[in-house]
């Protein structure tokens, strides 16, 4: 199953570090990821593979939600279907 | 992975306030009904608590997994009148009771269906039912009753419109602490459907499955924002730009509903395609209207445009789901609605103005609050002239009025949350008593002949 992680925050040192570093303790493969900086603002999407992490899906984003705050950075994790069903036939 | 559309999803639900407005679960109460009340009423208490047992827990998850928020879960049930008509009980509140108890106890927002049928005549258990209106939504917390008085083949019952005055009146006088507020939970039709997940009118009809899943979407923030990027385009961009953006919105809500209802083993009934306002800033229909060209809502122009969004949302919408249904069109709820209560306010909304919109939208006369003194007879009339809208062109309207008890011209009353707040209106002075003391029945309208 797909997911889609949205990183939005002030940018800083580590953030890519720390997040990829976390998905990947969640066993979460990163499949492609899209990262700029707006007007100082960290803003990152990345496509995710959660099919072989063994943690619910509420506990992923439990997780990442602690990384976000150690990084200063809000972090959610949204299943890709949503972004699939509005946008293509 | 495309940014782009990534970043339009989640700017419609972070900035304009796309949501799920509710996920309803209709249950068939027919099984539960029984001779002797309080067996019938275990029975209903034991099938709800049962069939919805995880219908909360299931919209959290979704919610959470989809990052779409879901703002209500609800239970629709069969009219009641028809399950508690079988038993020999003299009042209904007890069921009132049972079913408030059995929505709290699965924890859903609200329960409807405390409902009868009486478009063409009452049965012994519609008028009980009717009677126990006001005492069920003056003791009861989330419970909500709708009364169809009238349908485009049978024509509009006088009498119950008659009734209805009534009962609405006593039922502001027995929340009148609450300046009326139960009057809020109760809704008078035309032509009610039987597939409708918005409260207050929601019941599950006899002619729907035992169990079924419908999702009601909102999101009039995303087809303002939308209008806003086109300021000076002509009809024909404006109604394609409503169409693509409901398709959409309307995406979410299939997405959802598919979801809960295999995740519930529950049959997927319908998305309602209602643009569905609240009383937060940038989530109101009104401002569409707007947007559209018009200094105020109320002013000339507003039926027209009004006409165009409801017409381009739904044509949006249907081509988004497998099945559609309710009620689907954009909602005109005064109190629920920032730029309606604004317009209000203004002295720049009247009720005229406000019955001629309903003509070509769903749903009606929607969170109206009038005088505390209106009479019984006057909001009768407001319901008969409503019914008469809806009967002859063969939709459906509603009327849910509240006659704010101890209040006047210029106050407003406060319902808070997603009910919102309601500058008291003023109705017309001329009486309509001997109107309504006629009663029986005005006939179904002629199909040929339209003008």
């Amino acid at each position: 199953m797909k997911a889609i992680v949205t990183v939005i925050g002030k940018d800083r040192v580590g953030i890519i570090a720390g997040v990829s570093q976390e998905l990947a303790r969640l066993n979460i493969n990163i499949l492609d990821v899209s990262q700029t900086i707006m007007n100082d603002y960290f803003t990152m999407i990345m496509m995710c593979d959660i099919g072989k992490t063994r943690e619910s899906f509420n506990a992923i984003q439990e997780n990442l939600n602690r990384t976000g705050e150690t990084l200063g950075v809000k972090i959610t994790i949204q299943r890709e279907d949503i972004f699939t069903a509005m946008h293509k036939l | 992975m495309d940014k782009s559309q990534i970043i339009e999803t989640l700017q419609m639900i972070e900035e304009e306030k796309l949501d799920i407005r509710t996920i309803t679960l209709g249950i068939s109460l027919l099984d539960c009904a029984d001779e002797n009340g309080v067996r019938a009423r275990q029975k209903i208490y034991e099938k709800i608590s049962r069939v919805a047992e995880k219908l909360v827990a299931t919209g959290d998850a979704i919610e959470n997994e989809f990052g779409i928020p879901i703002v209500n879960k609800r239970v629709s049930v069969t009219p009641i009148s028809l399950v508690a008509g079988a038993s020999r009980d003299n009042d209904y509140f007890a069921f009132a009771q049972t079913l408030d108890r059995a929505a709290k106890t699965v924890g859903v927002d609200f329960i409807g269906g405390f409902s009868a049928l009486v478009q063409k005549g009452y049965s012994r258990g519609d008028a009980i039912l009717i009677d126990s209106i006001p005492q069920a939504l003056a003791e009861t917390d989330i419970v909500c009753a709708s009364v169809n008085i009238a349908s485009t083949r049978a024509g509009i019952n006088m009498d119950a419109v008659r009734h209805m005055g009534q009962i609405i009146k006593a039922t502001a006088n027995k929340t009148a602490d609450r300046h009326g507020f139960g009057c809020a939970k109760l809704v008078v039709f035309a032509n009610a459907v039987e597939d409708n997940p918005f409260m207050a009118g929601a019941f599950h009809g006899v002619g729907e499955a035992d169990c079924v899943i419908n999702v009601g979407v909102s999101g009039p923030g995303v087809v303002q924002r939308a209008i806003e990027k086109l300021p000076d385009a002509s009809f024909d961009v404006i109604a394609e730009t409503i169409k693509k953006t409901a398709f959409k919105i309307t995406r979410m809500g299939q997405l959802v509903g598919k979801e809960a209802s295999e995740r519930l083993g529950v049959p997927f009934g319908i998305v309602d395609l209602s643009l569905a306002p609240t009383p937060a800033v940038g989530d109101s229909v009104a401002h569409i209207l707007e947007r559209l060209g018009l200094d105020n809502v109320g002013t000339h122009g507003t039926t027209a445009a009004l006409a165009l969004l409801n017409d381009a949302v739904k044509k949006g919408g249907i081509m988004a789901c497998n099945h559609v249904g309710g009620l689907s069109g954009a909602f005109i709820p005064v109190s629920e609605d920032a730029e309606m209560i604004a317009a209000v306010n203004a002295g720049k909304l009247n009720l005229a103005k406000l019955e001629a919109m309903t003509a070509i939208c769903s749903v009606g006369l929607d969170m109206i609050a009038v005088p505390g003194d209106t009479s019984a007879e006057t909001i009768a009339a407001i319901i008969a002239d409503e019914a008469a809208i809806g009967v002859i062109n063969g939709k459906t309207t509603a009327v849910r009025i509240i006659p704010a008890s101890g209040m006047k011209i210029g106050d407003t009353v406060e319902f808070g949350g997603l009910l919102g707040s309601a500058p008291i209106m003023a109705v017309e002075t001329g009486s309509s008593s001997r109107f309504i003391a006629r009663g029986g029945r005005i006939p179904a309208p002629i199909h040929s002949f339209r003008n």
